[in-house]
């Protein structure tokens, strides 16, 4: 079966998700964003990568935050960013996700970042256009229901490599709700294709998916355990419907088993690095002390990620 | 009219028939088989040589989204009685609604339709259908379709009412509050596409409960579409300790695992969803021992039911044409003798519908399907007949051609 996000050259044509992505073109990414991260520092902060480009932000799906990020890197690559709120307009019409693709790509758009609450909603939209004659347009995953969000990975993958370089030696906890969340399976299939020591899943029964171990990943129950000589920390967003109901009995109780209290920080490397997607939950999944301490790096994640984004957005227009 | 097919080797599972035997048929029924009775004079003479002569096919679950296209494509497939499950719009809970159907498919003249009704009136689960009269329209048995009886009490009193009169209860076991808003099997693939899983324990934990139903009740008891390992060894146990229970895998389930989800293939989204590979292994070596028989789970689902996110897609794929070859790829790739596997969707289904088809002895219906087993076609929307054109199976080269068809004697598809 053809990876749909790759062409026949093995290049990057979408970018669907870190599931099947190479090792060399993850690299490639990170490389890139490793040479964007100056141009951010820049008093004009532009290169002219995608001049004339259109690249329109499809949110089916709304975040005010992530589709911040992906305009600020479009921008900063000099293209001509569209924000559609879709979620409010066409398809409130009636109009299916295929229509209006179809219609934007008449516009002469060249990329879209497609945020939807339907996993494997932009692998629908890659084989559209690939069905339609429109290889030129490329598909940037900006998370899936609970599938991948691709970008976040890789810059979770930039942010470990910025501090500890070699994978191979590394221990990475991934704590929480990793059943519900896309950030947690595109931080998987990317620490997998890199070599990582080992990667432990955090988090009760309730919020692990099924057959977890044949992903490659140790699970573990118990935080203590799972935490012990970590380097890398990744905490998860609990959602808040999720906090009590059938998968959680109360958010007290979650904080009491799984928080990060710097009690349960003491138990990994003294050096371990504290990553979070965001936005945080202070109290719930992270204790304020351990969020604003020194091992957090979860600001540099962000500034990251816009470097991220842009190499992702350019390598995309270059092949 | 009086046919006579020739030079083609009959099986006819039910009755232990495998040779090269001529068939003779008169008045819409079968004649004689080897020799011609006396002063039999043919007026049509059909040569079947290198092609097999057997019952017309027997489906347990046809979904006619189109009256006129899927029965041609029901004959197209060789089937020549198939039952339609009551979710229908509306729903088959009226005897006007099942005499209309039954008129309908009989005027047609092409694969005799056996309607089921529903077990409770707009499938609803909460109020008995009439059942006595949509027996009397031409129910065969009562089913839910994929509805759920949320009510237990609800649906011991169905079993206890229909098994008041005989009636036969077709479940389908899924149980609705675990399988939840699942799509996938809650496994490897689920977990990997971040879709959401319906368990095992949805299927046997309905597989449970709705025998212990029918125990207590005395009610004939159908299992419909069984997916899993765990859930047909449920079955085949009952039956073991002498339940009347049967049960039936689809030919999707029969080929297909997780895996062919692929990414995000919504024409391998099916209800029960498709599952592991050591599922998939169990549900066939159930098939071959005779636990279940085989069913089309023919869904027509148009373009736009597709052409969605996974989770979105409508489930289903058209089934009646792919309903022999895909059961001859399995009896190929299994080695399972070929009566056996026409058994499969020849007899064992028409016993477990409680009609008559499916055999053809001396004064049975001639329905009868001749078919070309080596014969490779490549399936496609303009080779189906149905108007559901999504199958997983679109593109792909399969054997087993239907040559001829025929219905009390006549000749509905082929020459």
């Amino acid at each position: 079966m053809r990876n749909p996000q790759l062409n026949d050259a093995g290049e990057l044509t979408h970018l669907l998700s870190t599931d099947g992505l190479p090792r060399e073109v993850i690299t490639q990414i990170l490389d890139t964003a490793s040479s964007f991260l100056e141009i951010s520092t820049r008093d004009v902060k532009k290169v002219p990568l995608l001049r004339g480009k259109s690249v329109f932000n499809l949110f089916f799906e709304n975040s005010t935050r992530t589709r911040t990020t992906f305009e600020i890197a479009a921008k900063r690559l000099s293209a001509d960013v569209i924000n559609l709120d879709v979620s409010r307009s066409s398809t409130a019409k009636g109009e299916t996700l295929l229509d209006t693709i179809d219609n934007l790509v008449a516009m002469h758009a060249d990329m879209f970042v497609v945020r939807h609450a339907s996993s494997g909603a932009p692998y629908l939209i890659a084989e559209h256009l690939q069905r339609v004659g429109r290889d030129d347009v490329h598909v940037v995953n900006a998370g899936d229901g609970r599938h991948a969000h691709p970008t976040q990975g890789l810059l979770d993958m930039f942010t470990i490599r910025h501090y500890k370089q070699d994978f191979s030696q590394l221990t990475v906890a991934i704590v929480g709700d990793i059943l519900h969340s896309r950030v947690a399976r595109s931080d998987l299939h990317a620490l997998a294709a890199l070599g990582t020591g080992e990667v432990r899943a955090v988090g009760p029964q309730t919020l692990l998916p099924s057959a977890l171990d044949k992903m490659g990943v140790r699970v573990c129950h118990d935080l203590a355990t799972g935490l012990r000589d970590a380097d890398v920390i990744i905490m998860l967003r609990l959602q808040n419907e999720r906090m009590n109901g059938a998968l959680l009995p109360s958010a007290r109780e979650y904080f009491h088993c799984y928080g990060l209290t710097p009690a349960m920080l003491a138990l990994a490397k003294p050096d371990a690095i504290v990553m979070h997607p965001g936005p945080m939950n202070r109290g719930v999944e992270i204790d304020s002390e351990v969020a604003d301490g020194p091992q957090a790096v979860i600001l540099p994640q962000v500034t990251f990620g816009i470097a991220v984004r842009m190499a992702v957005m350019s390598i995309l227009a270059g092949n | 009219m009086r046919t006579q097919i020739i030079n083609g080797r009959l099986i006819d599972p039910k009755n232990g028939v495998d040779g090269t035997l001529d068939l003779f048929i008169a008045d819409g029924r079968i004649a004689a088989i080897g020799t011609p009775p006396p002063g039999f004079v043919a007026e049509r003479t059909i040569d079947a040589a290198g092609g097999i002569v057997c019952p017309g096919l027997v489906d347990l679950s046809t979904r006619l989204s189109g009256i006129e296209t899927e029965l041609a494509a029901a004959v197209a497939g060789g089937v020549t009685s198939l039952a339609c499950p009551p979710d229908t719009n509306p729903p088959l809970d009226e005897p006007g609604l099942v005499d209309r159907l039954v008129r309908r498919s009989a005027a047609l003249g092409l694969a005799r339709v056996y309607p089921i009704g529903a077990l409770t009136q707009q499938l609803g689960g909460e109020r008995l259908a009439e059942m006595h009269s949509l027996a009397r329209a031409g129910c065969i048995g009562f089913s839910q379709a994929k509805k759920p009886v949320q009510d237990r009490l609800v649906l011991l009193r169905a079993m206890q009412y229909a098994a008041t009169f005989g009636y036969a209860i077709r479940l389908q076991p899924q149980d609705y509050q675990l399988a939840a808003d699942g799509v996938a099997h809650d496994g490897e693939v689920a977990s990997r596409l971040g879709l959401a899983g319906i368990p095992v324990c949805a299927e046997t934990v309905a597989v449970s409960s709705s025998l212990e139903l029918a125990r207590a009740t005395g009610v004939r008891l159908h299992l419909a579409r069984l997916s899993s390992a765990a859930g047909i060894a449920l079955v085949r146990a009952a039956q073991a300790s002498g339940d009347k229970v049967s049960c039936d895998v689809s030919i999707h389930h029969l080929h297909l695992t997780e895996a062919d989800i692929g990414f995000f293939d919504s024409s391998a989204r099916f209800d029960p969803p498709l599952r592991a590979s050591s599922d998939r292994e169990a549900l066939r070596a159930a098939v071959a021992d005779g636990v279940a028989a085989i069913s089309s789970d023919h869904t027509p689902v148009d373009e736009d039911g597709k052409q969605l996110p996974f989770a979105e897609a409508d489930p289903g794929a058209t089934g009646l044409e792919l309903l022999l070859p895909l059961t001859l790829r399995w009896a190929n790739e299994t080695a399972t003798p070929l009566p056996t596997a026409l058994a499969r969707i020849t007899s064992d289904p028409a016993a477990i519908l409680g009609i008559s088809a499916g055999a053809l002895a001396v004064g049975d219906a001639a329905d009868i399907c001749i078919f070309d087993p080596e014969a490779r076609w490549q399936v496609s929307a303009d080779a189906l007949f149905s108007r559901g054109k999504n199958t997983p199976f679109l593109n792909q080269e399969l054997a087993g051609r239907v040559r001829t068809t025929l219905v009390g004697g006549r000749v509905v598809f082929g020459a």
